[in-house]
C-alpha cells in the first residue's frame, strides 16, 4: 500500500468490524430463530434462542412422521411436507433441463448465425420480460382450462402446465448464454466447417463441451427460480398433494391454524438445501444475475 | 432416407396433433384460442420446412414459448380490460341461452300422489292422480334407472305399500329417477308423497326474447349489459360476456368507491418500490465500501454471512417474518416487549404495516445491491481515490465525488429493473400480509399494503366478484408502465445485439 495511513484508521476499522458484526446478528436473527423454534416443543412455545427443552416433534412431523408425545399423544404430520419437496424438485428439474435445452439452442443461432429480425425478436424478448406473469393469470388460466379439456395432461391442477408454462421465461437464459457465446472465439467452429462438418456438428461437438460451466449455471439458476415460482404455480395447482413447496408453506400461518413450529421445521428442511446449493454456486450465479436483475 | 423419413413422420404426427385440439377448440366456439393454435402450428411448419429459415428454427421453441406464455396472455389480458368478463358474466350468449332453455320447474297442476311397492320382480311406483292411475315397471332402484316409462293402470299392485320409512331410506334414488308418460310428459320427484310434471321454465320466441312460463314475465337479450333483462329492469341471472369499451376503466376513475383505493393503493404502490430501492441501495453500497475497503480482514466469511438472506429462498423468509411478526406468537414483539413494553400491532395497523413490509423487503434486497455495487466498485481505478486523499477528502467526499458519479451510470438500469421488479412484487404481499388491513368503504377487495399487482390479483381471483374485465383494465394499466420502464431501460443500458 503506497498511500499514508492517517491515525484514526485503527479505530476506523475496529468500528467498521463492530458494526459489521452487530448488522450480521440482526440479519441473521430471523434465520437462527427459525432453526431454535424447529426444535421447541408446541407451536406457541416462547422461549431463548437456545431451546430449555429440546424436542424433536416439529422434525418428525415434517418428515412426515407421526409423532407419540410423552403422555401418550399421537400428531399426525399436518401437511405432507415431503412430497411438496419432490414436487418442487420434479418439476424444476424437468423444467430446467427443457428450458436449458431450448435456449441453448436459440443461443446459438443468437451467437453465430444471421438472420432476418433477429436484433428486433432479442431486444423485444428483453422487454417482454420484464412484464410479471401475475398480471396475465386470468388469460393462462383459461388458456389451460381450454388445453386441459383435450389434452388432459396439461390442464388446470396438472404438473404438465407449470412446466410448459415456465417455458414462457427464457429470455433471460439466452442472453446470459448468448453471452458467453460471444465471448468464445468462432474460429474452430469456422475451421469444423471448412473441413466438412454441418452447422449443427460444430454446434454439438466443438462450441456445446466448450460452454459446459455456463450451462451449469443456468440450469441451477433455472432451477431455483422455478423452485421459487409462486403466483403462476398458487393459480394452477389445487390439490392439496398436487401443491409445490412455494404453494404449500403458507399454510402453515393461517390466522385460524397456526402451526409455527412445525412450519419452522418444514422451512428449515426443505430450505436448508437450495440455500446451501446457491451458497456453493454464487459466484456464478451472480454473474449470471447482474446480467438481468431478476431479484431483489 | 430413414431420417427424411422419421423427420416428416414426426411433423406430420405433430401436426395431425394440434389440429384436433384446433378442429375442437373450434367447435366449440373457442375461436381465440383456436386461432393461436393454428397460427403456433403453421408457423412451426413454415419454419422447419422451409431450407432458407434453418436459422430461425433454432429459435423458433424459444420464440414459440414466449409468444404462447408471455405475449398471447398480455394481449388477451388486453381484450379481457373491454369486456365485463367476470363471476357473473362468465359464458357466450349462446352458453347463457342453453343455460336458461334447459331449466325446468315442476308444475303445480299435473301431480300424482304415490305408492312404492316392493314385489318379486323389483319396486313398482303407481302414481295416483286426478284424471288417470299410471303404473311404472320393476325397478331396481339401485341408482342404475335414471328414467322408467309408465302406463295407465287401473288397479294397485298387489301387497302392501312401503311406509314412509322405507321411501326415506331410497330417496336419493327416487329423485334421480324420470317417469316418462305415454303422452311425452316427464314427472320427478316433488316431495317424499308426489311426482309431479316437470315443465321448461323459459320459452324462446322468435325475436329472441324468452318468457317465463309460470311468471309470464318475457325478458329481452340486452347485448349492452349481457343480461336477459324484462321490462320493468329484472336481469336474469347469469349473464354473457359483451364488450363494454372504455367502461372498466371509466369506472377506475369516477366511481369514487374504486377510485379512492385505486389511488391509494398506486401511491402506496410508487413509494413502495422508490423506498426499496433507495434502502436497498444504501445499505448495499456501505456494505460494498467496506467489504472492499483493504483493511477489513475476513472479507469471505462477511461476504458469505451478508449474502445469506439472498440465499434463502424468498417465499421462506418472506413466511418466517410472518411468524415473527405475529402480533401475539411472534417473537419480535416478544423482545419488544421485554425491552420497551411495547406491543405493536404490526398487521392491523397500516403504517405499521408498511413499515414492517419495507423492513422486510429492504432484508430481502440488500444482498443483491451489495453484489453489484462490489462488482461496480472494482472497476473504479485506485489512483483515483489516492489523488482525493492527497487533496483531503474524507470517506463522505469519496462517495459523492469520486465512487458515486462513476457507477451510476452502469448501476441506473439495473436500479430501474429493480424498480419495476419491486413495483410488482406480488409474492412479498401475497405471503406476507395478503394486502391486510383493508380499505374501508371499498367496493372491492383492496387492501392498505396491496401493490397494484397484488390489487389486481386479489379483484380477479378472490372473494364473490372475480370481476376479471376490471382486473385486466387495471393490468392493462400496469402493463403500460412496464413496458415504459423497459424502455427507457433499454435505451439507457444501450444493449448491442
Amino acid at each position: 500500500m503506497a498511500m499514508v495511513q492517517p491515525r484514526s484508521t485503527k479505530y476506523r476499522v475496529l468500528a467498521s468490524h463492530l458494526g459489521m458484526l452487530g448488522f450480521i446478528v440482526i440479519i441473521l436473527f430471523p434465520l437462527l430463530m427459525v432453526i431454535s423454534i424447529s426444535f421447541r416443543s408446541g407451536n406457541f412455545a416462547a422461549g431463548s434462542l437456545l431451546p430449555e427443552n429440546p424436542s424433536l416433534e416439529h422434525w418428525y412431523l415434517a418428515l412426515g412422521i407421526p409423532y407419540t408425545g410423552e403422555d401418550g399423544t399421537v400428531t399426525q404430520p399436518p401437511f405432507p411436507v415431503l412430497l411438496w419437496l419432490w414436487n418442487s424438485i420434479k418439476i424444476a428439474v424437468i423444467s430446467s433441463v427443457m428450458i436449458l435445452a431450448l435456449s441453448t439452442t436459440s443461443a446459438y443461432a443468437f451467437a453465430r448465425m444471421r438472420f432476418a429480425g433477429k436484433g428486433f425478436v432479442l431486444k423485444s424478448m428483453l422487454i417482454f420480460q420484464m412484464f410479471p406473469p401475475v398480471l396475465s393469470l386470468v388469460a393462462l388460466y383459461a388458456l389451460f382450462d381450454q388445453i386441459g379439456n383435450h389434452v388432459s395432461w396439461l390442464g388446470l391442477n396438472t404438473h404438465g402446465a407449470v412446466i410448459v408454462a415456465s417455458l414462457g421465461g427464457m429470455a433471460l437464459h439466452i442472453w446470459t448464454i448468448k453471452g458467453y457465446f460471444d465471448s468464445i472465439d468462432r474460429s474452430l467452429e469456422e475451421a469444423a466447417i471448412v473441413d466438412g462438418a454441418t452447422t449443427w456438428q460444430a454446434f454439438r461437438y466443438i462450441l456445446l463441451p466448450l460452454s459446459v460451466p455456463i450451462l451449469v449455471v443456468v440450469f441451477i439458476l433455472a432451477f431455483i427460480m422455478t423452485i421459487m415460482e409462486y403466483p403462476m404455480a398458487s393459480v394452477l395447482l389445487v390439490d392439496t398433494d398436487k401443491l409445490t413447496l412455494a404453494v404449500g408453506a403458507q399454510q402453515y400461518l393461517y390466522e385460524q391454524n397456526y402451526l409455527w413450529g412445525d412450519f419452522a421445521a418444514a422451512a428449515v428442511l426443505s430450505g436448508l438445501p437450495i440455500t446451501l446449493i446457491f451458497l456453493y454456486c454464487q459466484k456464478w450465479i451472480v454473474g449470471g444475475l447482474t446480467a438481468g436483475g431478476v431479484k431483489g | 432416407m430413414t431420417r427424411m423419413i422419421l423427420k416428416w413422420g414426426a411433423l406430420a404426427a405433430l401436426v395431425g396433433m394440434a389440429l384436433y385440439l384446433i378442429l375442437a377448440l373450434y367447435a366449440q366456439q373457442e375461436f381465440v384460442f383456436a386461432m393461436l393454435f393454428l397460427v403456433l402450428t403453421a408457423s412451426a411448419v413454415f419454419v422447419f420446412v422451409n431450407k432458407k429459415l434453418y436459422a430461425h428454427r433454432y429459435i423458433f421453441p424459444a420464440v414459440a414459448g414466449m409468444g404462447v406464455f408471455v405475449i398471447f396472455p398480455l394481449m388477451y389480458t388486453v381484450g379481457i380490460g373491454f369486456t365485463n368478463y367476470s363471476a357473473s358474466n362468465l359464458l357466450s350468449f349462446e352458453q347463457v341461452k342453453d343455460n336458461l332453455m334447459d331449466r325446468t320447474y315442476q308444475s303445480d297442476s299435473v301431480r300424482y300422489n304415490y305408492e312404492l311397492f316392493n314385489t318379486d320382480a323389483g319396486y313398482v311406483i303407481y302414481l295416483e292422480g286426478k284424471h288417470q292411475n299410471l303404473v311404472s315397471a320393476p325397478l331396481a332402484l339401485d341408482g342404475s334407472d335414471t328414467s322408467a316409462p309408465v302406463l295407465p293402470a287401473s288397479d294397485k299392485p298387489a301387497g302392501e305399500p312401503l311406509a314412509i320409512r322405507d321411501i326415506i331410506q331410497l330417496r336419493s334414488e327416487l329423485s334421480e329417477l324420470d317417469l316418462l308418460t305415454e303422452d311425452g310428459r316427464e314427472l320427478s320427484m316433488a316431495s317424499l308423497r308426489a311426482f309431479a310434471a316437470i315443465n321448461a321454465q323459459f320459452t324462446l320466441h322468435d325475436n329472441g326474447s324468452i318468457t317465463n312460463n309460470q311468471t309470464d314475465v318475457t325478458y329481452f337479450p340486452d347485448h349492452d349489459t349481457g343480461f336477459y333483462r324484462s321490462a320493468e329492469g329484472q336481469t336474469l341471472s347469469p349473464g354473457w360476456t359483451v364488450n363494454i369499451g372504455w367502461d372498466n376503466y371509466l369506472k377506475v376513475v369516477s366511481d369514487p368507491s374504486i377510485r379512492g383505493p385505486f389511488f391509494e393503493i398506486f401511491v402506496w404502490t410508487l413509494s413502495f418500490a422508490v423506498a426499496t430501492v433507495v434502502f436497498t441501495l444504501a445499505l448495499g453500497l456501505l456494505l460494498a465500501n467496506l467489504l472492499q475497503w483493504d483493511q477489513i480482514r475476513g472479507k469471505g466469511f462477511y461476504r458469505t454471512m451478508l449474502i445469506l438472506p439472498y440465499a434463502v429462498p424468498a417465499f421462506i423468509s418472506i413466511l418466517v417474518f410472518k411468524g415473527l411478526f405475529n402480533q401475539n406468537f411472534g417473537e419480535i414483539n416478544l423482545v419488544l416487549e421485554g425491552l420497551f413494553g411495547l406491543r405493536p400491532d404490526w398487521f392491523s395497523d397500516p403504517a405499521l404495516a408498511r413499515t414492517m413490509i419495507l423492513i422486510v423487503n429492504t432484508w430481502l434486497g440488500y444482498p443483491y445491491m451489495m453484489l453489484l455495487c462490489m462488482g461496480l466498485l472494482q472497476a473504479i481505478p485506485r489512483d483515483l481515490y489516492e489523488a482525493s486523499a492527497m487533496d483531503g477528502a474524507g470517506p463522505v467526499n469519496n462517495l459523492f465525488n469520486v465512487t458515486l458519479p462513476l457507477i451510476i451510470k452502469p448501476l441506473m438500469p439495473l436500479l430501474i429493473a429493480s424498480f419495476a421488479f419491486n413495483f410488482n412484487n406480488f409474492v412479498l404481499i401475497a405471503l406476507l400480509t395478503g394486502g391486510a388491513p383493508d380499505i374501508i368503504g371499498a367496493s372491492t377487495p383492496a387492501g392498505t399494503t396491496d401493490l397494484l399487482v397484488s390489487y389486481t390479483y386479489r379483484i380477479a381471483f378472490q372473494d364473490s366478484g372475480q370481476n376479471f374485465g376490471l382486473a385486466a383494465a387495471i393490468a392493462t394499466a400496469i402493463f403500460l408502465v412496464v413496458g415504459a420502464l423497459s424502455l427507457i431501460n433499454l435505451k439507457l443500458s444501450k444493449v448491442k445485439v
